[in-house]
């Protein structure tokens, strides 16, 4: 169709969407029914199979004893490099590599005797039960020769370069000339911001159930984001047609990112199944899951800011130095926001890597977003108290009218009613502009506010709708619900589009036997399987107009179809919507159970260029497209930080985010706030501590790696703004679960600034930092 | 895990001479540090011996102190009307380390047996003299931002004993009662029941061969009933200690008459500290006072680079407490 | 792993429980001290006869419903749980003790069942999140958690609902910081966290029995 029908239109009342309906799966999560991958127990003949891994980060295997292991009882076979079956293809190849649509590491283990990091896989042991497999990977004797290690980016050893292209940015961007107009700037700021390491740490660690159903035939049940993604790089992994793959993923306990990819325990599981002829389950156990999926990369961001002393931006250069893997050139892209957020006129942007002996780094949560509003909010927070200004007012006065970086009109920006009505909730007006200066008890009080953007990825779904004569419907996209409510919010739009109660919806997911859409990440599933879920149903209503105005005995027969309209499941006319008649009563009469539609639905510049979507290729970057499309959004924190016992605790928290149309308000405020958590934890609590010689990680557990606790987080306030944009999606939703993140340690930060006089520009803020800064001359 | 054998004890006896006949065998109680040791293939006993059927529980009065058996779970110790009137800093370091259902399976045997939470005596992976003798200590050059600064040693710089109740028993001059293989009983002062690692770190304590921890005892004071503990972590719940506090005083008319300091985080054992102590005993209950104990407790501190912060975090703990409980 | 037996027939070893401990300790510290191992397996010990060294019988009653099981000693609650009865809402999250998604009520007290030997519970009563609901009807607790969006992934939900009931029975949801503080061992990634505390305290104050 050349005119896309969008929801506001045919739905100028939207019925049960944007209602903060409970979770439709809610049930099956709260009585421990729904099945995530390692649960599918009744699998005839499951076994067990568990990685054996390198203590070491570098070198080479000299030889794997497996003859103790091979005897220990229940034992089915080990595999090591040397019998592990050959894949078709592995990214090892750089021409192979091509052919995976998801393998974000140029590197699959097990290969050959080459060790490049600590928890490298070079065994995977199978037995008939999990206690005996465990315990025959102890019996494996790994002898490997280890060679020099770099550990980091900080190694002495390590060599910073610049890449040509890190995640198809390129390694440096220039908008104008930053260095001039820094160095004539009359204001001029220069800060360094360091993270530590940081884990995704999903609940539910990786795991896969891998069950050959026959020698081409290939079940895999995968804790992944992207069923589709992972049937089709398996597939040129193991050889196979796609549709020989089928991967399941019905419920997964949390991705972050770290589950977008596939990774070489998913490969191994379904690799060694097919040797066994049983089906294999492989779990990863927490200790490996920092060593298995990817993690953030350590890094340093240094920010150079020139501004007027009014307080006007002039110019921006930003170097980011990391750790990447041995074979890739990864780096999430911290200018990404940088170069977009505020009005800057000169924008300078470089990447420098490091090759160190630890796996490739992944997306999480926000990937570059989330640091790089780290140092730029920060910065922005000092800017403000360097000339005297609220952080608000600093901020409205760079506020930008256009997106700096293409020069776009934003496809809707609400940034100003968010800083409005977050301020208005804090009670920002009460803040003291000075620091230091509130105690409660014998802590230091302080607010602090950042803000908060993403970009809406250009990506396109798949859906599909049935709907019975009976008025139920069975609605079905490929896609993953991380938790973010992508069943829930997927049955009010059905049952919108379908003018249904959402109770006659049955909506499915994870599986590649359904309609296939792009994996849930990047805070896109919910614009694009939206999308898809109501413009497969407007192909529904297409499919019975058509079957009613050939019916004589309809009250729409011989109607133009373009003059009959849907209005809540009523076939009416236009021009008299008196006229018409129930969807059930022209099924019936025609002798229709069921009829079936489905659609593509479209997210970001690819929906925006409707004439070129229909051939487009969304995982190209299409700059068909006319506006810059990005959810906004403002953090407003309170902490009290104990100045001599280095405690920092959040105790207030409002986000209000800018996201387009929300579909449902309770699971919405949900996701905001746990990617609040998330941020709360990056600022404060989580690091993961790599041995500077060793390159091995000292606190793989959750011991040792502090996530948040209920203890830690205050209740907090979030509020939507109400957000039009006819340019993003049918639906008009943006993603809005990564936003929730980014600016949050900021906030935090600005906040622990506003109670100290301190700046910590070193995350994450954990007491030993905060006693060294306290120790400072404010 | 390797497998192995489990046997139910039904009396001190029966347990102590299966470890006489196997002295690689290992009692079990709650659990809760065995198990994730045997998971990590730290250890490897061919046989459990569950002590969960022995006489060692109760909570009584008696005349030497508060008897707790070494059986009873942290819980129920925690939350125990005697123990919460007569040692609040007891009843607080319990209910501050762990969590609900830890503290629900831990005993108090256990927990004083836990064992250091050093990565790297966490991970077989690594070099760790505590776990190899002789296979090096790579946290000195490496990872130690939480591990201890007093009473260490060129071999192991560990925190041996990571938790809590022990730091508090420390204070309050627990004693704890052991029973040996030949059935005979002795007490051992909890202060002399840790050993530094010194040149042996493998070595923890003054346990024999299969001696089991029956009970402690602490004994009923002033400074005891005005205690606390404090506890300071990396988040709010959950975590192990960076430093904390055991402190009790003993105060009348703004004199202090007793008191009683340790400090937990800091030390390769619960670091009983009778420096500080007798900056107070006799001194005025102010803050220059605290500011006095607190700079004695930490005099023979030897920080490392990541470590370092920690003396000054441990005084201001220390500090803290005492304003406290003052 | 273990086996079932039908509860109804009498369980051969049950009454000699402790007889058959002593005699299979004695057997296994043969063949099982760490080093032994390898040379018990050279000596190609039958793995039937392994078996029947290393299983021990268990009795315990799950959610209401009696087991005779035969368990290996290293098996913990919650392999037993979820890899041998099947009883998958028990999630394993860390299998240290570190998460609380592992969660159960063990003769009415709340603890992590990854940090427990199948073995030791014999006798006891374990309730898991299969067993908190009647029929079809929500636990409150359940019924709140769903009103309160108490989750997102749902991966950590049965630990917290279980530990949030024990947290209600215990007099341990008394006030908001009471129910963050004894709710702490359980770690949600998603940061359900205010909703959880919300969805106890309605409970709380709800009146319906816990």
């Amino acid at each position: 169709m050349d005119i896309e029908p969008t929801f506001s239109k045919t739905n100028p009342t939207a019925g049960v969407v944007g209602q903060p309906m409970s979770r439709v799966d809610g049930w099956a999560k709260v009585t421990g029914r729904a099945t995530y991958s390692a649960e599918y127990s009744g699998l005839p003949g499951l076994v067990h199979a568990v990685l054996k891994t390198s203590d070491v980060a570098h070198g080479r295997v000299q030889s794997i004893d497996v003859s103790a292991a091979q005897r220990a009882p229940g034992v089915l076979a080990i595999f090591t490099h040397q019998n592990l079956p050959k894949l078709a293809k592995t990214p090892n190849s750089p021409d192979d590599r091509k052919a995976f649509v998801s393998s974000p590491m140029g590197f699959f283990p097990m290969e050959s005797d080459q060790i490049f990091y600590a928890g490298q896989p070079v065994a995977v042991v199978v037995a008939d039960t999990l206690e005996r497999a465990q315990y025959a990977a102890s019996l494996l004797k790994v002898s490997i020769v280890p060679e020099a290690t770099i550990s980091s980016y900080l190694d002495p050893k390590a060599q910073l370069y610049t890449p040509k292209t890190v995640k198809g940015m390129p390694g440096v961007t220039k908008r104008g000339d930053a260095q001039e107009a820094f160095a004539g700037a009359p204001v001029q700021l220069t800060a360094t911001y360091t993270h530590a390491t940081i884990h995704h740490n999903p609940m539910e660690p990786g795991a896969t159930t891998a069950h050959w159903e026959g020698p081409n035939r290939l079940t895999v049940y995968d804790s992944t984001q992207g069923v589709s993604e992972t049937q089709k790089t398996l597939a040129a992994m193991l050889g196979l047609a796609t549709e020989q793959v089928r991967v399941v993923c019905k419920f997964i306990g949390g991705g972050f990112g770290c589950k977008a990819w596939v990774w070489p325990h998913t490969t191994l599981a379904a690799l060694v199944a097919k040797a066994v002829g049983r089906p294999v389950k492989l779990v990863l156990t927490r200790p490996q899951q920092f060593t298995s999926m990817g993690h953030r990369e350590e890094q340093a961001q240094t920010l150079r800011l020139g501004a007027t002393r009014e307080g006007k931006l002039l110019a921006l250069i930003h170097d980011k130095s990391s750790t990447t893997s041995p074979w890739d050139d990864y780096a999430e892209t911290n200018t990404r926001i940088t170069n977009m957020l505020y009005a800057l006129p000169a924008f300078e942007g470089t990447y420098h890597l490091a090759h160190a002996n630890v796996m490739t780094s992944t997306a999480t949560r926000a990937p570059g977003d989330m640091p790089g509003a780290f140092a730029l909010e920060s910065s922005m927070d000092d800017l403000a108290y360097q000339l005297g200004l609220d952080p608000i007012q600093i901020r409205l006065l760079n506020y930008a009218d256009k997106d700096p970086s293409n020069g776009h009109p934003w496809s809707s920006k609400s940034l100003k009613q968010c800083y409005q009505r977050g301020a208005e909730l804090f009670g920002w007006n009460q803040r003291n502009p000075k620091n230091g200066q509130t105690r409660a008890g014998k802590t230091l009080v302080g607010w602090g506010m950042a803000t908060a953007s993403y970009p809406v990825h250009n990506s396109q779904g798949n859906a599909r709708v049935r709907l019975y004569a009976d008025g139920h419907a069975v609605v079905q996209a490929g896609a993953t619900d991380l938790g973010t409510g992508t069943y829930t919010v997927m049955t009010q739009v059905a049952a919108d589009s379908l003018g249904l109660p959402p109770e006659n919806i049955r909506f499915e997911l994870g599986d590649t036997d359904l309609p296939s859409t792009q994996w849930s990440g990047g805070s896109t599933a919910a614009g694009r399987v939206s999308s898809s879920v109501y413009l497969a149903a407007q192909d529904v209503w297409q499919r019975l107009i058509k079957v009613a105005v050939q019916d004589n005995k309809s009250p729409l027969y011989r109607a133009k179809i373009e003059d009959v309209m849907v209005v809540k499941g009523q076939l009416l006319f236009r021009t008299d919507p008196d006229t018409g008649e129930a969807f059930g009563e022209v099924m019936k009469r025609a002798g229709m159970s069921d009829i079936e539609g489905s659609a593509l639905g479209r997210y970001g510049s690819s929906y925006e260029a409707p004439r070129a979507a229909a051939n487009a290729d969304p995982n190209k970057k299409d700059h068909a497209s006319e506006h810059s499309m990005h959810a906004f959004g403002a953090h407003f924190c309170e902490v009290h930080v104990d100045p001599e016992l280095g405690t920092v605790r959040v105790t207030k928290w409002v986000s209000v985010i800018a996201g387009g149309r929300i579909l449902n308000p309770k699971t919405a405020r949900s996701q905001v706030m746990g990617g609040s958590i998330f941020g709360i934890g990056a600022a404060l609590m989580e690091t993961t501590e790599r041995d500077p010689h060793l390159a091995r990680y000292t606190n793989a557990d959750l011991a040792g790696y502090h996530i948040p606790v209920n203890a830690d987080i205050p209740d907090m306030t979030v509020e939507f703004i109400d957000e039009h944009d006819p340019y993003v999606n049918a639906m008009g939703v943006k993603g809005i679960g990564e936003i929730s993140i980014v600016g949050t340690s900021a906030a935090v930060a600005n906040a622990v600034f506003h109670a100290t006089g301190r700046r910590l520009r070193s995350l994450p803020m954990t007491p030993d930092k905060v006693l060294a800064a306290m120790r400072e001359p404010v | 895990m390797n497998d192995f054998s489990y046997t139910q004890a039904a009396s001190a006896k029966e347990a102590t001479g299966i470890i006489k006949e196997k002295p690689q065998a290992a009692y079990i109680a709650g659990g809760t540090t065995l198990l994730d040791m045997m998971k990590a293939n730290l250890l490897e006993p061919p046989q459990l011996v569950d002590l969960n059927q022995l006489p060692f529980k109760g909570i009584e009065q008696t005349s030497d102190g508060l008897r707790i058996g070494a059986i009873e779970r942290m819980s129920t110790v925690g939350e125990h009307p005697l123990v919460v009137q007569q040692f609040p800093a007891v009843s607080q370091a319990l209910l501050l380390a762990a969590s609900p259902q830890l503290r629900n399976m831990a005993s108090i045997g256990g927990n004083i047996l836990q064992r250091t939470r050093c990565g790297y005596f966490r991970d077989a992976a690594f070099p760790c003299n505590k776990r190899v003798p002789g296979s090096g200590c790579p946290a000195i050059a490496g990872d130690h931002h939480n591990l201890a600064i007093l009473g260490v040693s060129d071999s192991c710089i560990a925190t041996a004993y990571p938790g809590d109740l022990s730091v508090a028993l420390a204070a309050f001059d627990a004693v704890l009662t052991l029973e040996n293989q030949k059935g005979k009983q002795r007490r051992v002062p909890i202060t002399e029941f840790y050993l530094l690692p010194g040149k042996t770190p493998q070595r923890e304590n003054v346990l024999e061969s299969g001696e089991l921890i029956v009970a402690v005892t602490i004994p009923g004071a002033a400074h005891a009933r005005r205690s606390t503990y404090l506890k300071v972590r990396e988040r709010s719940s959950y975590a192990y200690a960076l430093a904390s506090a055991a402190v009790g005083l003993d105060v009348q008319n703004g004199t202090i008459r007793t008191a009683r300091v340790a400090l937990g985080g800091v030390g390769a054992q619960p670091w009983r500290s009778r420096e500080a102590e007798k900056v107070l005993t006799g001194a005025p209950a102010t803050e220059a006072t605290f500011l006095a104990a607190a700079a004695a407790a930490l005099q023979g501190a030897q920080p490392l680079e990541h470590n370092r912060f920690k003396v000054e975090l441990a005084q201001n703990t220390l500090v803290r407490a005492l304003q406290q409980v003052a | 792993m273990a086996t079932n037996h039908d509860p109804d027939l009498p369980a051969p070893h049950d009454e000699h429980r402790r007889n058959f401990l002593k005699q299979s300790s004695l057997l296994t510290a043969l063949a099982l001290v760490p080093s032994a191992v390898v040379e018990a397996a050279e000596s190609k010990l039958d793995e039937r006869v392994a078996e029947a060294i290393e299983k021990i019988p268990l009795s315990l009653k799950i959610n209401g419903k009696k087991h005779k099981l035969k368990v290996e000693p290293r098996t913990t609650l919650l392999d037993l749980l979820r890899e041998d009865l099947h009883l998958t809402g028990t999630k394993k999250g860390c299998d240290y003790g570190q998460c609380g998604a592992c969660t159960v009520h063990v003769d009415g007290l709340r603890v992590n069942s990854c940090l427990s030997f199948a073995v030791m519970h014999d006798g006891q009563e374990i309730t898991t999140i299969e067993g908190l609901a009647s029929g079809d009807d929500l636990h409150p607790m359940q019924e709140a958690f769903v009103k309160h969006d108490g989750f997102q992934c749902g991966y950590c939900t049965p630990g917290q609902i279980m530990s949030a009931v024990a947290c209600v029975r215990e007099g341990h949801a008394g006030s908001e910081a009471e129910i963050r503080e004894y709710m702490s061992g359980n770690i949600c990634r998603c940061g359900a966290y205010a909703n959880i505390v919300a969805a106890i305290q309605d409970v709380k104050s709800g009146g319906k029995k816990v």
